[in-house]
């Protein structure tokens, strides 16, 4: 069996990282949220999901997937980009805006589902909030995470979580899907212990 | 991203194509319900403009107001520019009132170039004297991609009084960057003699608009200036009209999917005929409608951020 050259040079730090949800766990929580998106919607009717880019698109493309495999009832997707509404678009370099895309059915008096990849401060989804409020007005606003990290800065929470990842502030997680990134893995990085 | 707009020069390709991309963005929000974007809350942009205009300033300032911005109109006309205070001192009153940009529109070919050393926002070239206009490219541009599906290989006609003209020269500028070939059509006396194929490569001249419409992907009308026709640069409008206007029977001659462009205002039956002005072809409404989208694009990326 051959091994990668890295694992008989050890550097003497190598930063700690931990694989939280390998691929399989990752399909087993997205049918989860998908089964609880049926169940407490019943039956997803009158149901659109938003993503927010970057990741949280590809996963609403498996989340209406998974939903139509399971109940048989297609789900609208569509992405809702939230760069012009961030709070701290004076603190970086001008981010390049991505496009929204609404389904053709658009958003007024449905129930919207906003899915993202992390969630951390609160800070993306209270932008996408307001981001939703000047393209339509839904009925209500849900949200779904792969994964809840803790440590919000805004009353805010989901509804619909993949997987609590109890995190020191010094850490990272990092999720990758196999559209965006070529495998689904959510790692964590960084901490006390290396 | 670059602090100030004052040339088509000042994009290279990413850049210019990273512009027509948020423009493209920008423009889905004029369908929507609500037309605002949070994006410069807080930020002040002024329009300076020396010269009348109306299409250009009320597109920047459609532009800054649907990003939040707070607008500042300043027209020479009835401010202290008519008791004779100079562009410097104008410059640092704008400064001290915090303008993070400045829209400037001026008859002095380079007065923006000046203005970028005396105030610390961004400067963006609304059109000075015969020089340049660059918003005005970037929004035919994008027009032509929008209509066309590209930009590079296609091939552009800027007929007119091109030696006056600072949309000709912000259009060779950057339709050369982003790969497109120009050709200068006009008399002899309103080409200029000095086109560096250094910096617009791909750019060549001809005097005669009719054996280059069967060839061109766009035309380009420019609007002769009524000023320059006691200069003597043509015998007589008549004659103007005859040999470089656009009429009915010379559209006829452009390929099937050619379309016809003019920046206005118009001149009517001068170097456009109404038939031609009002065919599907024309995409003169759609480049009104196109400018307030990239002036948004421009006015994001230049405040947006932190690019200090």
């Amino acid at each position: 069996m051959a091994y990668p050259p890295a694992a008989h040079s050890s550097p003497p730090r190598q930063p700690s990282v931990k694989v939280i949800l390998a691929a399989a766990d990752v399909s087993r929580v997205v049918d989860r949220i998908a089964h609880q998106i049926l169940e407490k919607t019943q039956g997803a009717a009158d149901t659109v999901l938003l993503g927010i880019p970057t990741r949280g698109v590809p996963l609403a493309k498996r989340l209406a997937a998974r939903i139509s495999t399971f109940e048989d009832v297609t789900v609208p997707v569509g992405v809702l980009d939230i760069t012009l509404y961030r709070d701290d678009l004076r603190r970086h370099a001008t981010r390049a805006v991505g496009p929204t895309d609404l389904p053709p059915g658009g958003i007024d008096g449905k129930r919207v589902v906003l899915v993202d990849d992390v969630l951390f401060s609160g800070r993306t989804v209270r932008a996408a909030l307001d981001a939703l409020s000047d393209v339509g007005r839904p009925a209500s606003v849900q949200l779904a995470v792969l994964v809840d990290r803790g440590h919000r800065q805004l009353p805010i929470r989901a509804d619909y979580v993949g997987k609590n990842i109890p995190t020191a502030l010094a850490e990272n997680v990092k999720v990758t899907l196999a559209e965006t990134d070529g495998t689904d893995e959510v790692r964590l990085f960084g901490g006390a212990h290396s | 991203m670059i602090r100030h707009l004052l040339s088509g020069a000042d994009l290279d390709a990413d850049t210019a194509t990273l512009v027509l991309d948020t423009a493209a963005e920008m423009a889905t929000v004029a369908g929507r319900e609500v037309k605002k974007l949070p994006a410069l809350r807080g930020r002040t942009v002024v329009n300076l403009f020396y010269e009348d205009s109306t299409r250009t300033r009320i597109s920047f300032e459609a532009a800054a107001k649907r990003l939040s911005a707070d607008v500042i109109n300043f027209s020479a006309k009835g401010s202290s520019v008519a008791k004779g205070e100079s562009l410097k001192d104008t410059a640092l009153t704008l400064q001290a009132m915090g303008a993070d940009a400045v829209v400037v529109r001026h008859p002095a070919s380079g007065a923006p170039h000046r203005l970028a050393d005396w105030v610390d926002g961004s400067v963006v070239n609304a059109g000075d004297g015969t020089h340049e206009h660059p918003t005005q490219a970037l929004l035919d541009a994008y027009t032509m991609r929008s209509r066309l599906g590209r930009l590079a290989g296609l091939h552009v006609a800027i007929v007119g009084d091109v030696l006056h003209s600072r949309v000709a020269r912000s259009n060779v500028l950057l339709l050369s960057t982003l790969g497109a070939k120009v050709t200068l059509v006009g008399p002899p006396t309103l080409i200029p003699r000095d086109i560096s194929p250094a910096l617009a490569p791909g750019t060549d001249v001809s005097y005669d608009l009719d054996t280059v419409l069967p060839g061109v992907d766009v035309v380009m009308m420019l609007r002769v200036q009524r000023e320059r026709m006691s200069d003597s640069y043509f015998p007589s409008a008549r004659e103007y009209a005859r040999r470089y206007g656009l009429d009915g029977p010379r559209m006829r001659r452009l390929p099937e999917h050619a379309i016809v462009m003019h920046p206005g205002p118009m001149n009517r039956g001068m170097e456009i005929t109404p038939e031609v002005a009002d065919s599907s072809r024309s995409t003169i409404v759609e480049q009104v409608a196109n400018g307030v989208s990239v002036r948004m694009a421009v006015l994001y990326l230049l405040l947006g951020g932190n690019n200090r």
